[in-house]
């Protein structure tokens, strides 16, 4: 009686968590490249679903049937080592089950690497993303525009975001849009995004990067066209200009707000060049215990010397 | 050198002072005890200088079990933590330490040695053996993980813990981000104890190759001791490759190299590589011997041999492969591209197929069975549902396109405690009630242990479901904490219930063990299981020299045959003879000492002093090579007498069991 009580409620617990499994983020794609993901996520739940219900319903059956009880104390079991047949059968039917995920997953994968179907015909706005501890900072490079942990765009257009790192290793990813990657210091990848309808989407880092990680998340707004413009005219009047000093300083291991301004640190520095600086500063990292050597991070000459001598640019660093 | 002294001792945080005193008064305790019961000698004579196989497993397990609590205290913090939104239990610096501890823990420092402490019981008395090839080498790797573990363990009081996640990613773990001491912890302690493990390995592989008894052939062997034959050969091949990332990871943070740093060159990208080329293996490590583990009890409990034995071994061989082939589906979203994540999508839902042969296997080993409810056999059926929705959610992270979304989410996190809590807890749960008697003589409450089993498995839904919800809300692993807004609330707090039920049934199984050592019945068979490999062949405990006289194998399931035509049970007191036996060193012990002074002032990077004392590891080596002890005999009086002893009282299976 306990039991069955027990597992009712277990029951009711979990067709609640399914229900309010509608709502989840990854179900309530905003964009063709959420959507696409979904799509992938449903077809193989599916399939992992058909696998639960076998496995666990012969489970079951053989459990129940061949337990022991009182009146069977006396049954001795056969010697039986097995079955070709069935060892073929249940080896072929996973093969084609991974075939039949396979299939979509690769699919996908090329699909998501390129402009979303439907949308090559539009010109993709492109957005340099450049995250740091603990910050996502945005250039727009064609309107002259950086923006401090939150991002807008326009609705319907794909968005093709440039990921580099200023320091450790982020994810950025907006949920609701589509799926994340890496950015990484002296590294660019490349992630196209793009909203169906104006509306708010949280955006974070998923790659764990010191104390302020859990708070690293920013907003993608998503815009009529007229908005944004309009927004972007607005920025490009009133925002504040940002110096190669303030941006250093915006670099530092800090929470920010939003900040806006109307020009971009790639005027000074991309991180994503091979031979950009490494600009953060080890000593601002310092925290309890006891503290090691920190040693030079740049060879300091070498970097003078290639600013000095633009033509040796590129081949000289492929010695390091 | 600039000793700062004031540094040493972590100061200005209520719970590490709390620690800091306990384990001083535990020290003082255990000390004082020992004292006063005049054990000291005991302690050094049987256990800390032994070479036996048993008693090295034993401590291995005992190790675990301690690890086991404190992997635990880190996830039970975890859980207060993110119970509420915005709590304040725990900041995020604090948080960060206690989950890459839980990690470390956890993997390296309960699994890997309960395992290992369990192969180290069983396999030689499941080949026949009357030791591993490498009796001493076996006991240096006891004691080399030992001081490992110990040095890491003593991180968060002394020094700083290292806080850069198990995973210990570059460029966040190297000293450009991360200053502090306290990776250093990670990169020098876990060199210490990988190469006790790579020793285990390598004993392992020489031990069952060449000291299996007259008649067994490779496809006689136990499930169990096929399954660690392949864990043994993963860990030769994998842990020589984390050898060299830690070496690489010290030469960063300790002189000032850049292999993994993102200035002067270095690419943080190549850890990460380099890390999961083990790191994933290392998933099988734990995973094999804990199927193997479930074959025996599944085949014991039903009465039945196990099904498709040679589909099963097929499959280990082929999971073996495949595991090494598989790493970049760690970071598909490193932006590698659509063909490499294609490979590797393929290989790892491959490993599905193998997966799940094994699976239909044991159910198939079970069917027309008559499946006896013990513990250990709970622990066994269990393990198959809860196993299973481990691994569809890994195929389904498996598909790179998808992974995308749930890369980094909690979604992964239940995904892996679906594998490894049914996969590696369990199998170690269920290899303990089962082979408990072996070892000691007595039985672990049936009553208790069913207590301990629905405590532990309800209490593991109730934590990790949640999080296959809460990671496809957005949800991610490693933050410390999560604003109201984001509506994760609910569901992080039902999780947090979820672990009280589950450390409450944690607490039975240690107050199991207490009871049974106290009351359980020590007037048992040897058999007490109706069993059917040759470590039951022998008393309980086993003598220290397994068998009078090594068993002949005819068959698979040897002693079930043995039993079944009444054939080589007895012995004859002429068939007696001398038995050679290694004899105790002291050496591997002082070895675990010298490698934990050197690698203390390597963490803390005190070179003159490291220097120095590493003059101990070598004179250890150069002691050892002019060490030309070759063991002792055993006269065949005292054997006559072992053996007359538990022979005789071969008896009634104990009531307990029903």
């Amino acid at each position: 009686m306990k039991l069955k009580m027990l597992s009712l409620s277990l029951v009711t617990a979990v067709s609640l968590i399914f229900l309010s499994g509608c709502e989840m983020v990854v179900f309530q794609p905003q964009g063709p490249v959420a959507r696409s993901i979904m799509e992938l996520i449903n077809w193989s739940l599916m399939w992992m679903l058909l696998v639960v219900v076998v496995v666990f319903g012969l489970f079951g059956y053989i459990v129940w049937k061949y337990r022991e009880k009182p009146e069977n104390m006396g049954y001795e079991p056969p010697e039986e080592h097995g079955s070709t047949v069935l060892e073929i059968v249940w080896t072929a039917i996973p093969i084609l089950i991974v075939i039949a995920l396979t299939i979509p997953t690769v699919t996908t994968l090329y699909d998501l690497e390129d402009v979303p179907a439907g949308y090559e015909e539009k010109e993709p706005i492109v957005i340099h993303v450049t995250s740091a501890d603990w910050k996502w900072i945005f250039s727009y490079p064609e309107e002259g525009i950086e923006t401090i942990n939150y991002v807008n765009i326009p609705e319907d257009t794909p968005v093709l975001f440039k990921l580099t790192s200023a320091g450790t290793m982020q994810s950025f990813w907006v949920p609701a849009l589509g799926g994340q990657k890496y950015s990484m210091n002296k590294m660019e990848t490349e992630l196209y995004l793009v909203a169906d309808n104006p509306g708010s989407y949280m955006g974070r880092n998923t790659n764990f990067n010191g104390r302020g990680y859990a708070q690293m998340e920013f907003e993608v707004l998503a815009q009529t066209d007229e908005e944004y413009n309009a927004w972007v005219k607005e920025v490009k009047e009133t925002a504040p200009e940002l110096t190669e000093e303030k941006y250093m300083e915006l670099l530092k291991p800090t929470h920010l707000g939003r900040l806006t301004y109307s020009n971009t640190h790639l005027a000074w520095i991309n991180h994503a060049e091979h031979d950009s600086e490494l600009v953060t500063d080890p000593e601002d990292y310092r925290y309890h215990g006891y503290q090691g050597k920190i040693f030079d991070q740049e060879e300091e000459k070498d970097t003078t010397d290639v600013e000095n001598n633009e033509e040796d640019h590129g081949g000289d660093h492929s010695g390091h | 050198m600039g000793i700062k002294w004031d540094e040493i001792l972590i100061t200005g945080d209520p719970i590490i002072l709390g620690s800091q005193i306990a384990i001083l008064l535990t020290t003082l305790g255990i000390i004082g005890g020992l004292t006063y019961l005049k054990k000291w000698t005991w302690l050094w004579r049987e256990w800390i200088t032994t070479v036996d196989h048993k008693r090295i497993g034993i401590m291995y397990i005992v190790a675990a079990v301690l690890m086991f609590f404190r992997g635990g205290m880190d996830g039970l913090m975890m859980k207060a933590q993110t119970s509420r939104p915005e709590m304040s239990f725990l900041d995020a610096q604090h948080y960060n330490e206690v989950f890459t501890a839980h990690g470390v823990i956890m993997i390296l420092f309960m699994a890997m040695p309960f395992l290992i402490g369990l192969m180290n019981v069983v396999i030689p008395l499941q080949i026949g053996a009357r030791d591993v090839a490498f009796p001493q080498l076996n006991a240096l790797s006891f004691w080399l993980f030992f001081s490992g573990a110990m040095l890491f363990n003593i991180a968060f009081v002394v020094g700083g813990a290292p806080d850069a996640g198990w995973t210990s990613y570059f460029p966040l773990a190297g000293k450009e981000f991360s200053p502090g001491i306290g990776n250093n912890y990670y990169a020098i302690s876990l060199q210490i104890a990988g190469l006790g493990t790579l020793m285990t390995g390598i004993n392992f592989i020489v031990t069952i190759l060449k000291m299996r008894t007259k008649g067994m052939t490779l496809m006689r062997m136990p499930m169990f001791t096929w399954t660690t034959l392949i864990t043994s050969v993963i860990i030769v091949a994998a842990f020589p490759i984390f050898t060299v990332a830690l070496a690489l990871m010290t030469f960063d943070r300790l002189y000032g190299t850049h292999f993994f740093t993102v200035a002067a060159g270095g690419s943080d990208m190549l850890w990460a590589n380099l890390f999961w080329l083990w790191g994933h293996p290392e998933v099988y490590i734990v995973i094999l011997p804990a199927f193997g583990m479930f074959s025996e009890i599944i085949s014991t409990f039903s009465r039945k041999q196990l099904y498709g034995y040679k589909s099963m071994v097929v499959s280990i061989v082929a999971i073996a492969v495949l595991s090494m082939l598989v790493w970049v589906h760690h970071f598909y979203t490193m932006g590698s591209g659509a063909l490499v994540n294609s490979f590797f999508s393929i290989t790892t839902m491959m490993i599905a197929v193998p997966t799940g042969v094994k699976m239909f296997n044991w159910l198939f080993t079970m069917r027309k069975g008559r499946i006896k409810m013990t513990t250990a056999m709970l622990w066994s059926l269990a393990f198959v549902p809860n196993f299973v929705i481990g691994g569809v959610t890994g195929v389904m992270l498996a598909m790179g396109a998808a992974d995308y979304q749930y890369h980094n989410t909690l979604f992964l996190v239940a995904h892996f405690h679906y594998v490894l809590i049914p996969g590696v807890v369990f199998a170690v749960f269920a290899g303990l009630y089962y082979w408990w008697p072996k070892m000691f003589g007595f039985m672990l409450n049936e009553k208790l242990g069913k207590w301990h089993f629905w405590l532990f498995v309800i209490g593991f839904n109730v934590t990790f479901m949640p999080m296959f919800f809460l990671g496809l809300n957005g949800a991610v692993r490693r933050a410390y904490t999560f604003s109201a807004e984001s509506g994760f609330a609910p569901l992080f707090l039902l999780s947090a219930i979820g672990s009280v039920i589950l450390a409450a049934g944690f607490a039975v199984f240690c107050y199991n063990i207490y009871w049974s050592i106290r009351y359980a019945d020590r007037n048992i068979s040897s058999d007490p299981w109706d069993a059917r490999t040759l470590e039951w062949a022998t008393a309980s405990p086993v003598q220290h020299y397994n068998f009078a006289k090594l068993p002949e194998v005819k068959s698979l399931d040897a002693f079930w045959y043995m039993k079944k035509d009444n054939e080589g049970l007895t012995l004859k007191d002429e068939e007696i003879e001398e038995i050679h036996m290694p004899s105790n060193s002291g050496l591997p012990f002082l070895m675990c000492v010298a490698f934990g002074i050197v690698g203390f002032f390597l963490i803390f990077e005190w070179h003159l002093l490291a220097a120095i004392s590493a003059v101990l590891i070598i004179a250890g080596l150069i002691y050892r090579s002019f060490d030309y002890n070759d063991g002792y005999h055993i006269h065949k009086d005292e054997i006559k007498k072992t053996e007359g002893a538990w022979r005789k009282m071969e008896g009634k299976v104990n009531n307990h069991v029903s």
